[in-house]
């Protein structure tokens, strides 16, 4: 439903919000966006958004900041590249979600998907470690941040897939582990979105 | 051919199967696959979305890696695929990116010149140049009456590739005839099976899968074969929950195409992981592994 709020004229839009974006690759696209909708028709999961990429792109013009990152929709993004794919402006819709999802993880403002920010940090935080992903460790720290009643609910499972030889019990860390603290470190220093 | 092999995390743990089926498959097939030296995860969503110029720097250590051996990768997983792939477009096309990562990486004593390490998904590489044609060659068990669902998922073929279509692609298609099976009509076949939603937002990943599977048993597919170890974890071992949430009674084994593929090539069932799969294919395929001459009393209906 449309409320007064959300009638936002073009010319009195504020434009740091996509001035923001545009130093996101592809980010300048953003003012080509004709309204479409091909990318929400096109997207897997837009039944589950409240917010579904058309929107997302009315909002940004329109200036409303705070609410495109507040929104849970952006996490829902999985990155199968639909929109990318059929955009008629050739936006990169899914470089764009990922830039919204960057803001919203730095400014803490994830709080309406916190299962999937706690997905994305505890999986960084593994690589970090490591230098590779090791689906245990994941999965522990990731159900630890949100549920751990739910880790009980999938222990059926885990053990299955341990009995399968697809859980192993110890995890890899590379050698070059130094060249990833360096990596971090160095791009922290540059910094950038 | 000689290529930089970057298995990926996921073929460490719950691609197992795609790893022993890959390996047993590359010598017969002529691609000599040298497992790129130290590789590190490639970052998958998960990192691009906390940071940009982290999520590309640590890709390119891979690209870097492989530069330095001289020899392109080849990626079983998609998402790997996908993201060593953009990252070295990107480095490409974009030089206030390029110049960053390559302050980063030179912190660490690194340097990748873009452009240079071609990134090609393990399905492009074992059916292009001629290999579809080893592999009809090499068919010494053919998968005759089996009906397979080709899944291709989303990251193997988009944005865009060029070795195949990106919303309707045919490149396993062929491969499931070359190895005599047949190939379902399948239009789902490049839809999302919901990726990492599955831990983060269950519903929406389970109603995903559902319509995967939904359309696979309609168009009476014995089971499904993938190209992502991602896809073939949420078909496979969460096919149950999506029988418990929609009253479904799927029972379709999801594998991996290197394994019809190795079976194919009369290599036993346990030398290409099949057992390994959460939803058992033994009794679909028992009349195919070791016994490439079944009697007509137990063949598939």
């Amino acid at each position: 439903m449309v409320d007064q709020r959300d009638i936002v004229l073009e010319a009195g839009a504020k434009h740091d919000f996509i001035d923001e974006l545009l130093a996101v690759p592809g980010g300048e696209a953003i003012r080509d966006c004709i309204q479409c909708g091909t990318c929400s028709g096109s997207c897997p999961v837009s039944y589950f958004m409240d917010n579904t990429p058309r929107k997302l792109f009315a909002m940004i013009r329109a200036g409303l900041r705070d609410r495109v990152l507040e929104s849970a929709s952006l996490w829902l993004c999985t990155s199968c590249y639909t929109c990318t794919l059929r955009c008629p402006r050739q936006i990169a819709v899914t470089d764009i979600i990922y830039a919204l999802k960057r803001l919203a993880m730095k400014e803490g403002k994830g709080a309406g998907a916190a299962k999937a920010v706690a997905l994305a940090s505890s999986f960084v935080a593994v690589v970090d470690r490591r230098g590779r992903n090791y689906e245990p460790e994941l999965l522990i720290r990731y159900y630890l941040k949100t549920n751990p009643a739910a880790f009980v609910n999938q222990a059926g499972l885990g053990m299955k897939l341990l009995g399968r030889g697809r859980f192993p019990l110890k995890g890899e860390k590379i050698h070059g582990l130094d060249q990833i603290r360096t990596i971090i470190a160095k791009s922290h220093e540059i910094g950038g979105l | 051919m000689r290529f930089a092999y970057y298995p990926g995390c996921s073929l460490e743990a719950t691609g197992r199967a795609y790893e022993e089926s890959t390996s047993a498959l590359a010598k017969p097939l002529g691609l000599d696959l040298k497992e790129l030296d130290d590789w590190n995860c490639c970052g998958a969503t998960s990192y691009m979305s906390v940071r940009e110029l982290l999520s590309y720097s640590i890709s390119a250590r891979n690209l870097c890696l492989a530069q330095k051996q001289g020899l392109d990768i080849v990626a079983p997983c998609s998402a790997c695929f996908t993201i060593l792939r953009k990252t070295d477009h990107y480095l490409q096309e974009m030089p206030e990116l390029r110049r960053k990562v390559e302050s980063v990486l030179g912190a660490a004593g690194l340097s990748y010149t873009p452009g240079s390490v071609r990134v090609r998904h393990l399905l492009e590489v074992m059916t292009g140049n001629g290999g579809l044609g080893k592999i009809r060659d090499l068919v010494r068990n053919p998968l005759k009456t089996l009906k397979v669902a080709p899944y291709y998922g989303c990251q193997i073929v988009r944005p865009r590739v060029d070795f195949d279509d990106p919303e309707y692609p045919m490149v396993l298609d062929r491969v499931i005839e070359a190895i005599g099976a047949q190939a379902v009509y399948y239009p789902v076949k490049s839809r999302c099976c919901g990726a990492s939603l599955m831990a983060s937002n269950e519903p929406a990943a389970i109603r995903l899968c559902k319509n995967l599977l939904l359309c696979a048993q309609q168009n009476e597919a014995d089971c499904i074969i993938t190209v992502c170890p991602l896809c073939q974890m949420n078909l496979d071992a969460f096919q149950n929950k999506v029988n418990l949430k929609y009253g479904t009674r799927f029972n379709i084994p999801v594998l991996y195409f290197t394994q019809l593929v190795g079976l194919a090539l009369g290599m036993p069932a346990g030398a290409v992981g099949i057992g390994r799969e959460i939803v058992p294919a033994a009794s679909l395929l028992g009349r195919y592994a070791d016994t490439p001459t079944a009697p007509a009393s137990v063949a598939h209906a």
